[in-house]
């Protein structure tokens, strides 16, 4: 009981921004508005915002890698594109029945956090850091988009499901909850929507807890020193590699949800544009707190989408744009700044009462 | 018995003999400076000892142990710790987490506040504990690393210069700090310019240039060896 107790008193602390009943009552209105709102909207709609809600959990994993771990990965959508295939090659061979799609959605998780011990042992025991790292995920990343793109080809399938080269993969089923009866079948419309709000509810309270426990203080501890934590006693490669594993079996979920949302998954997932885009959402956001990269992920993606409608072209310019701007104007993230603007404001607002 | 005993510890990089042949041994509960001119390999020796650099050919024992191939953060938990000479703070946090990380691998709950609140008290930064660590003076600095490098109750504590940048009053403070962790059992293994500071504390003093130990003893009979004067503290006395 007291152990579940200290679980809840870490979320909060100081890695993460929000504290109090203040903050808690907004969180907890804000996932009442969520909860509701499917009922006052259509399942178009609907399924729009759960494709907003998927790309959460990569902004996530990026915001743990790098904001608060300080390795910056390009990898992120190569764990993504594993999974989101994983995931595919899984349900095609074997279908949805008995709950299989469920199994298939931790097995492809696992296979891109597999694939991050892998790739992260290599990296942090050999002590590749800094920029180094980036182009060591970016060139990973960018090397699966080619072999995958190159399997266009009938020889190229594993069991019954075809690779499909550029073509992307597609036909394999949604997310299926086995019912007796009748399974239900999440397409991407309200039942998806719940399921994804509740991973991302239970996912963002669960890092905040890792976040601001003392494991969490490590992973920040190594982003200001690592020499430091190491003269501490701590097995920095150690920490770097748990913290690259977690971020991708995080990637590797939107990965799957992806997948299973538009029931399709190309090579260019992995692509330039796809490795680019989550480290603007993030660092618009403000890569080094919880809060900020899941709200400024959701803004820069609704805004995003509403460019491409329109003013189609120049979306991917604007997010450049952004880019810069929020470099020169709040390196630590336009939403963290606001947020963090707003505390102080409260903070002075309750000293002046009596 | 000797807790560190370094055996014919050799160092290149390229061409350079930055550690010769170096031969040391501290005996548990000394305190030991190390001094000597720029470039003589005391830093390096002190990466030597911490395992952040590995020698060319030699050995290094701890406690017995023969630690020379141990990786860094291992040597830690056999009870070496360190203050670097730039100060090594996580700069971004508050001085409250700095000492929090360091100490949370040995203390828990509220017996881990009550250790904070001890040392933050020990170190005169009771008020500065809600600071961002990056924005304290460099003394201050000084102090919280020598805080959070003392809390890991080391055996031996390495000091890379701890009174640089202090004034000769903090200088002082430091000393009776070193001196009384010493009384407590802590051996202290300091690298120092300053000569007020070796005075007031060494029990043992040794002298490095271009990377070999040049003499070794009290610090009067360092003081008094003419060699030493004409290499080094001629200079720094001038």
């Amino acid at each position: 009981m007291t152990g579940f107790m200290s679980l809840f008193r870490r979320l909060e602390g100081p890695q993460t921004v929000g504290r109090g009943p203040a903050f808690w009552s907004l969180f907890a209105l804000v996932l009442a508005v969520a909860l509701a709102y499917p009922q006052f909207s259509d399942g178009y709609t609907v399924g729009n915002t759960v494709y907003f809600f998927v790309w959460v959990f990569i902004a996530l994993s990026l915001c743990l890698i790098w904001g608060y771990g300080g390795s910056l990965s390009f990898g992120q959508t190569a764990f993504f594109g594993i999974a989101g295939y994983g995931y595919g090659i899984l349900t095609i061979n074997f279908g949805s029945a008995y709950g299989f799609t469920l199994i298939a959605l931790v097995a492809a998780v696992a296979i891109a956090a597999l694939f991050a011990v892998l790739l992260g042992y290599f990296m942090f025991f050999g002590r590749i850091a800094g920029v180094f790292l980036g182009i060591v995920t970016l060139a990973v990343t960018l090397m699966l988009e080619r072999f995958m793109a190159q399997t266009a080809g009938p020889e190229w399938r594993i069991g019954s499901a075809r690779l499909n080269g550029f073509n992307g993969m597609s036909a394999m089923p949604p997310l299926t909850i086995p019912w007796p009866g009748e399974p239900i079948v999440l397409f991407a419309d309200v039942g998806l929507y719940y399921l994804v709000l509740g991973l991302l509810v239970f996912v963002y309270l669960g890092l905040r807890i890792l976040m601001n426990s003392s494991f969490g203080n490590v992973i920040v501890a190594i982003r200001e020193n690592p020499e430091r934590a190491e003269m501490l006693g701590y097995d920095v490669r150690k920490y770097q590699l748990i913290t690259f594993v977690i971020g991708a079996a995080l990637a590797g979920l939107s990965g799957v949800l992806y997948t299973a949302w538009g029931q399709y998954i190309t090579p260019s997932s992995m692509g330039m544009t796809a490795a680019a885009l989550p480290l603007i959402w993030v660092a618009v956001g403000g890569r080094s707190d919880l809060t900020s990269t899941v709200v400024g992920t959701l803004v820069v993606l609704a805004g995003f989408q509403a460019l491409t409608i329109y003013g189609s072209q120049y979306a991917l310019v604007f997010m450049g744009v952004l880019l810069v701007l929020t470099v020169l104007i709040a390196p630590n993230g336009l939403v963290l700044g606001v947020m963090n603007w707003l505390g102080r404001l409260t903070a002075r607002f309750t000293r002046k009462a009596p | 018995m000797s807790l560190l005993e370094l055996r014919k510890l050799n160092k290149h990089f390229g061409g350079l003999h930055v550690t010769n042949a170096v031969d040391l041994t501290l005996e548990a509960g000394e305190i030991h400076c190390l001094i000597g001119p720029n470039g003589a390999g005391k830093s390096t020796l002190f990466r030597l000892i911490l395992g952040e650099h590995h020698p060319g050919s030699g050995d290094i024992l701890f406690a017995g142990e023969n630690i020379t191939r141990m990786k860094s953060f291992a040597r830690i938990h056999r009870g070496l710790s360190v203050k670097f000479q730039v100060p090594g703070v996580f700069k971004g946090l508050s001085v409250r987490q700095n000492l929090e990380i360091a100490l949370q691998s040995r203390h828990g709950g509220v017996e881990l506040e009550m250790e904070i609140d001890r040392l933050l008290a020990f170190l005169g930064l009771e008020s500065e504990q809600a600071q961002t660590a990056g924005n304290l003076s460099h003394g201050q600095k000084q102090w919280l690393e020598i805080g959070m490098a003392i809390s890991l109750k080391p055996r031996l504590l390495l000091l890379d210069e701890p009174t640089a940048g202090m004034s000769p009053e903090e200088t002082h403070l430091t000393g009776e700090m070193v001196q009384r962790l010493n009384a407590d059992g802590m051996t202290v293994l300091a690298i120092e310019h300053d000569m007020a500071f070796v005075r007031q504390v060494a029990h043992r003093v040794t002298v490095l240039h271009l990377g070999q130990v040049f003499a070794q003893g009290s610090i009067d009979q360092i003081v008094a060896d003419e060699r030493v004067a004409a290499i080094y503290l001629g200079q720094a006395h001038a």
